[in-house]
């Protein structure tokens, strides 16, 4: 049963097996609630509703426990978003040193607003909340990696180079 | 300083009165017994202690002892034990009693803490009050009628979220109105097992909901609107129907099953509009199944029965209690009493006193299903126990009446007295109906009434009172809510007359003539009346009947006795 | 007077040339030895190390680690879990980030003694999840110190047998709140527990007796039981012992980390001539000394102060010494280290507002005052800056915020009203005159903070 609903998950068999491994580091089964998501989300790129009852099935759960706990943590989306994913932070430290002007800059480069993917697909821009590096404001993570210092001219040359990377891509 | 009590009793002090509680009882209960509100929202006596809402916000204070020593440190101006007053308020709801336990609930700082949490509960509350069906019984309007501070400070735009979902088949959902108290998530969760609602979203946008394509649809769910505390949950059924406060309540029983749950029937101008649990903590707590609330529809069904009959024909009540009695005399003794599994306590012992009468077989249909292991037992009738205790019948009703049919077929039976039940579903065929002359005493029309010579209606649970005994052989009594329709007659009192028109000696038709009765001739009820039985019931000695395979399994607050089959080796 | 030197023992090899996060290189600057030292002692012996170095916690509450091991319940036969707060959310901090990136191997081997100390067999390490990095280089530190034997099954060829796992958050505050993060950890939405009863020491992961440590905390412990428990009392000020990592961002003109002895430097030597005072042409106005939740202070106030032997001293903020007690005692909180510095560019309504979008967003929503205040909070902030201020609205934030403090199931309702308490008590003009303010048109090089 378990083995249709997986390949109707399309997940790579690597995930799966890190799903299993993953699940054996807990002494309940719950607790691997938050660790599949992130497999799957960086597997598939989303979570859908599909995607909760599986991890729901998996972990011996009711679907409800599962969807309570995607809609509550924001790093897990049910859409999918562009191909970079670029969260600007928003918080006191960056904000005061200019981190709204580079969020500007960023969705300016990309004419898009906060929250939607650009219309070339590429990106999709986030304001969140502390990144913890608030020595080095304004700091922008781009999809895994942290930019230090992003002022407006930096946030122009990081747009070029997500730009130049989505060309030589195509 | 503290008495002597037995060791599981403990002394609290409340606003300066002194109680002494059973041990784990915590500070709202407690509170509660002498005679201090400490409002709530998010708690309730028979779910988990969350301590969400915040609103039982106390001032807890506990003796001072040297904490090197251990002894205790007087305050020199009253003499008596030293208080430290801890300076951060308490939860009511998960503070225990413990030994000289000190609670302030009137202080300026409890008040500013009700008006604080009012107003916070307010704040994005929208001004449903006039359409919604909360209001009379909704506990955002009394505690902020009761402790809030009365005028609004808030002039921002209210957060907006889904206004009528359809939770269930039976429940409405508002999230705009819902205060995030998850009564109705532990419930689920915790009694009935079914882990089906949740929040989404977070903070002050987090929103109640099911997950897509599950619904709120187990047989308790309308407990939850219930316990909500304010209008977020509504009954789709009681939805823009009637305003609390017209409404007459009324104490009834569950006839579902032999669980017999404590109920409460509201009714106006002699409609019934909705049935809800009565608390019994012996019983049912505070929960009831969604099936049994539908019972009173039936009150009004098309096929309530409105006239006495007699062959067919509308005829007067006088002419068809005469008929009924010239045909029971004439029959010597071939009569046979088909009582009902769902007849009040008073009705079993006036049927026996008819059956002794006429010298009839008694019979009884059994009528089982599935135990839910909850709120429903396996036996759907309500009082099976109450025959056995008033003696009608000495052992368990059948599924078939097949000792009646073959009764018939034989010749010995001519007469069939049915109270309420239909012989035809019981097994009788058409053809032994047609051998037989019926007198039929009950509340709707069925295959039965269509054969039967005399037909006469009577009421149902809703409009009589009487007593009832569940699986636990406890005895509850149900009170009348509303009249019964123009041409239906007092079960009591029917049965009292033709106890008299077939021969027999002239008896009490009345509730407490019946009373008088029973306690003098049934052991088990001796010194019982219906007057001064309590809300809770009483439970009555079972031992006779120890040997009677009852069917009911596991239920809430039942547990079958022990079967006396070896055990497998 | 030049200011105090940094004693960097936790920071060590942060940023040092040439050091590398693999274990080799931990090993070859002695790493490991601390705990090939520890499980030769009795676990006993190691917990009264820490009780002497009076560490307190560097996660922000400083609740002293030897009284919190202390009240761990050893009695229930229940298995005893560790859990490392690698959460670092607070606004300001940014010190666990260089630990865990760049001397991975320093944690876990303040992990193993102090699992070790505590009978844990069971570790977690809690790391946000905007930390993805981090996360790999712990696993991968993980792995190696298990095949060196210093984690995992019978390490040192002892019958000791601690295992530790990641686990990664996903983009929430309260769970660096120790209640809230043992629920995320149990696969659930973090509400915080109520206290009493789930007290982590005895009713905390799966119901088990628990302990939630910082990372920094974690790092100090191993130190501890190099220096002995006296010594390192010795350092910084008493009850306020050891070093701490300090972390100053804002408008300075050198921002970063540092480390110091606990109260040896003040507020003034950090901000003017550690991180070279404010920027040119720019005068400080406030400063948060703990990260986004402590009080506020305003440059050109001062406090007095009572001494032990009943005399007081006055101290302006730039003489506040940076620890515990003192700031405690200033109305304020050494919490997790994040100091932010506002110049007099900035504008305290627009910098209030920043902060309560920040709580608002963060609330769990659990508990009424926090979920509905918070919320309310940002909207009269936001709605001031936005469209319409009235020069009551100062007074209506801090009756919102008065009324969450000290009523939540949680600190987070002390840490979204705190911020609104101080910024409207010390900057009330700010506050009654924003509508004014709202009036001067513009600048487009004017500072956006919401």
């Amino acid at each position: 049963m378990s083995a249709a609903i997986s390949s109707s998950m399309n997940l790579k068999p690597a995930t799966l097996l890190r799903i299993d491994e993953v699940i054996t580091h807990y002494p309940v089964k719950r607790s691997a609630t938050l660790p599949l998501l992130h497999l799957i989300q960086e597997d598939v790129g989303y979570i859908s509703d599909e995607a909760i009852t599986w991890v729901a099935t998996k972990l011996e759960l009711q679907p409800i426990n599962v969807y309570e706990v995607v809609t509550f943590y924001p790093m897990f989306r049910q859409k999918p978003i562009g191909r970079r994913h670029i969260k600007v932070c928003r918080t006191l430290s960056c904000a005061l040193l200019g981190g709204y002007k580079t969020c500007e800059a960023f969705e300016h480069a990309f004419n898009t607003h906060r929250g939607e993917i650009s219309p070339d697909g590429e990106v999709t821009i986030e304001f969140v909340e502390c990144l913890a590096s608030c020595g080095t404001a304004p700091v922008v993570l781009i999809d895994d990696d942290l930019h230090e210092n992003v002022d407006v001219a930096k946030a122009k040359k990081l747009s070029d180079q997500i730009k130049s990377e989505a060309t030589r891509r195509r | 300083m503290i008495a002597l009590l037995k060791p599981d009793l403990i002394t609290v002090n409340i606003d300066g009165k002194e109680i002494a509680v059973p041990k784990g009882t915590n500070a709202i209960e407690a509170a509660r017994l002498v005679g201090v509100d400490v409002p709530y929202y998010c708690y309730h006596p028979k779910l988990s202690v969350v301590g969400n809402c915040r609103m039982c916000l106390i001032e807890i204070g506990l003796p001072a002892v040297d904490p090197a020593t251990k002894t205790p440190i007087m305050d020199p101006a009253t003499g008596k034990q030293k208080i430290n007053w801890i300076p951060r308020p308490q939860i009511g709801c998960a503070t225990n009693a413990s030994p000289g336990l000190h609670i302030r609930t009137n202080t300026a700082q409890i008040k500013d803490c009700r008006e604080g949490v009012m107003e916070f509960l307010l704040v994005n509350h929208p001004l449903d009050c006039p359409i919604c069906d909360q209001a009379g019984e909704c506990k955002l309007q009394e505690q902020s009628t009761g402790y809030g501070r009365g005028y609004s400070r808030y002039i921002e735009q209210k957060n907006v979220k889904p206004k009528r979902t359809q939770l269930g088949p039976r429940v409405m959902l508002d999230d705009e109105r819902c205060i995030l108290c998850s009564r109705c998530i532990r419930f689920c969760k915790e009694v009935v097992k079914d882990d089906v609602l949740g929040f989404i979203d977070r903070g002050s946008y987090s929103t109640l909901t099911c997950f897509p394509g599950k619904a709120l649809e187990n047989n308790y769910s309308l407990n939850t609107v219930d316990i909500c505390p304010v209008g977020a949950l509504t009954s789709t059924d009681f939805r823009f129907k009637m305003r609390v406060w017209f409404l007459k309540q009324t104490n009834s029983i569950d006839t579902e099953s032999s669980v017999g749950a404590n109920t409460v029937v509201w009714s106006r101008e002699g409609v019934i509009y909705r049935i809800t649990p009565r608390q019994n903590d012996g019983v049912n707590d505070t929960w009831m199944a969604d099936t049994g609330r539908d019972l009173f529809k039936a009150v009004r069904a098309p096929n309530r029965l409105t006239a006495a009959k007699l062959d067919g024909l509308d005829t007067s009540l006088e002419i068809a209690l005469n008929t009924a009695g010239a045909i029971l005399k004439a029959a010597g003794r071939t009569v046979a009493l088909v009582g009902s599994g769902r007849s009040s306590v008073e009705e079993h012992s006036l049927a026996r006193k008819l059956a002794e009468t006429l010298g009839a077989s008694t019979h009884m249909v059994s009528r089982s299903g599935e135990g839910d292991r909850m709120l429903i037992s396996g036996d759907r009738n309500p009082n099976v126990r109450g025959a056995l205790v008033v003696g009608l019948i000495k052992k368990l009703p059948t599924a078939k009446l097949t000792a009646l049919g073959g009764a018939i077929d034989a010749g010995a039976v001519t007469v069939v007295v049915s109270l309420g039940e239909d012989l035809h579903a019981a097994g009788l065929t058409t053809a032994q109906l047609a051998k037989v002359k019926i007198i039929y005493l009950g509340t709707h029309a069925d295959a039965t009434t269509g054969a039967a010579q005399v037909v006469v209606p009577t009421l149902t649970v809703f409009e009589k009172s009487g007593t009832l005994v569940n699986q636990q052989f406890r005895l509850q009594k149900f009170a009348k809510c509303v009249p019964g329709p123009a041409g239906a007659t007092d079960d009591l009192a029917v049965l009292a007359k033709l106890v008299v028109t077939a021969g027999g000696t002239a008896t009490l038709g009345d509730l407490p003539g019946v009373w008088t009765s029973l306690a003098t001739t049934v052991a088990g009820l001796a010194a019982i009346s219906y007057a001064t039985l309590p809300d809770t019931g009483l439970l009555l000695d079972s031992t006779p009947f120890a040997s009677l395979p009852f069917c009911e399994g596991e239920t809430f607050h039942y547990q079958p006795a022990a079967t006396t089959a070896p055990t497998k080796v | 007077m030049p200011a105090p030197q940094q004693r960097r023992i936790i920071f060590k090899h942060i940023d040092a040339p040439g050091y590398t996060n693999d274990l080799a290189c931990y090993v070859r600057h002695g790493g490991y030895e601390i705990l090939k030292k520890a499980v030769t002692l009795p676990a006993a012996t190691i917990i009264d190390e820490v009780k002497k170095s009076g560490l307190r916690g560097r996660g922000g509450a400083g609740f002293p680690c030897g009284v919190k091991w202390g009240l761990v319940d050893r009695k229930s036969g229940k298995p005893i879990y560790l859990v490392v707060n690698a959460d670092e959310s607070e606004p300001g901090t940014f010190k666990d980030r260089y630990i865990i990136h760049q001397d991975p191997h320093q944690l876990l081997e303040g992990i193993m003694i102090a699992s070790f100390a505590n009978n844990v067999k069971q570790a977690y390490i809690y790391i946000r999840g905007e930390f993805p990095h981090g996360a790999r280089i712990l696993e991968q530190a993980i792995a190696e110190a298990r095949a060196a034997n210093f984690v995992g099954p019978n390490i040192l060829g002892t019958s000791y047998s601690c295992e530790i796992f990641v686990h990664r958050g996903a983009g929430a505050y309260i769970c660096g709140e120790e209640t809230g993060l043992i629920e995320s950890l149990e696969g659930k939405r973090p509400y915080p527990r109520i206290k009493p009863p789930y007290f982590p020491a005895v009713l905390g992961l799966y119901q088990c007796p628990t302990i939630v440590n910082n990372v920094e905390t974690l790092c100090h412990v191993k130190h501890i039981l190099e220096m002995g428990g006296e010594t390192y009392a010795k350092i910084g000020t008493p009850n306020n012992t050891g070093t701490r990592l300090l972390c100053v961002s804002g408008h300075v003109k050198r921002p970063g980390y540092y480390e110091f002895a606990v109260g040896e430097i003040t507020l003034g030597e950090l901000l003017n001539e550690v991180c070279g005072g404010p920027l040119p042409g720019r005068t400080f106005k406030a400063v948060i000394p703990g990260g986004s939740s402590a009080k506020i202070l305003k440059f050109g106030e001062t406090f007095t102060l009572k001494n032990k032997d009943g005399s007081s001293r006055t101290l302006t903020v730039e003489e506040i010494p940076m620890d515990f007690d003192t700031l405690a005692a200033c109305g304020t909180m050494g919490g997790s280290g994040g100091v932010i510095v506002m110049d007099d560019s900035v504008n305290m309504v627009e910098a209030l507002a920043n902060i309560n979008a920040l709580y608002a967003h963060e609330s769990c929503g659990q508990c009424t005052p926090c979920r509905e205040g918070s919320l309310w909070m940002k909207k009269i902030t936001a709605r001031m800056v936005h469209q319409q201020a009235r020069s009551e609205d100062g007074a209506l934030l801090k009756s919102v915020a008065d009324q969450i403090a000290g009523r939540t199931i949680c600190a987070f309702g002390e840490a979204c009203s705190w911020p609104t308490q101080s910024f409207v008590a010390k900057f009330g003009d700010e506050f009654k005159g924003y509508a004014e303010t709202q009036k001067e048109p513009k600048r487009a090089d004017a500072l956006e903070l919401v």
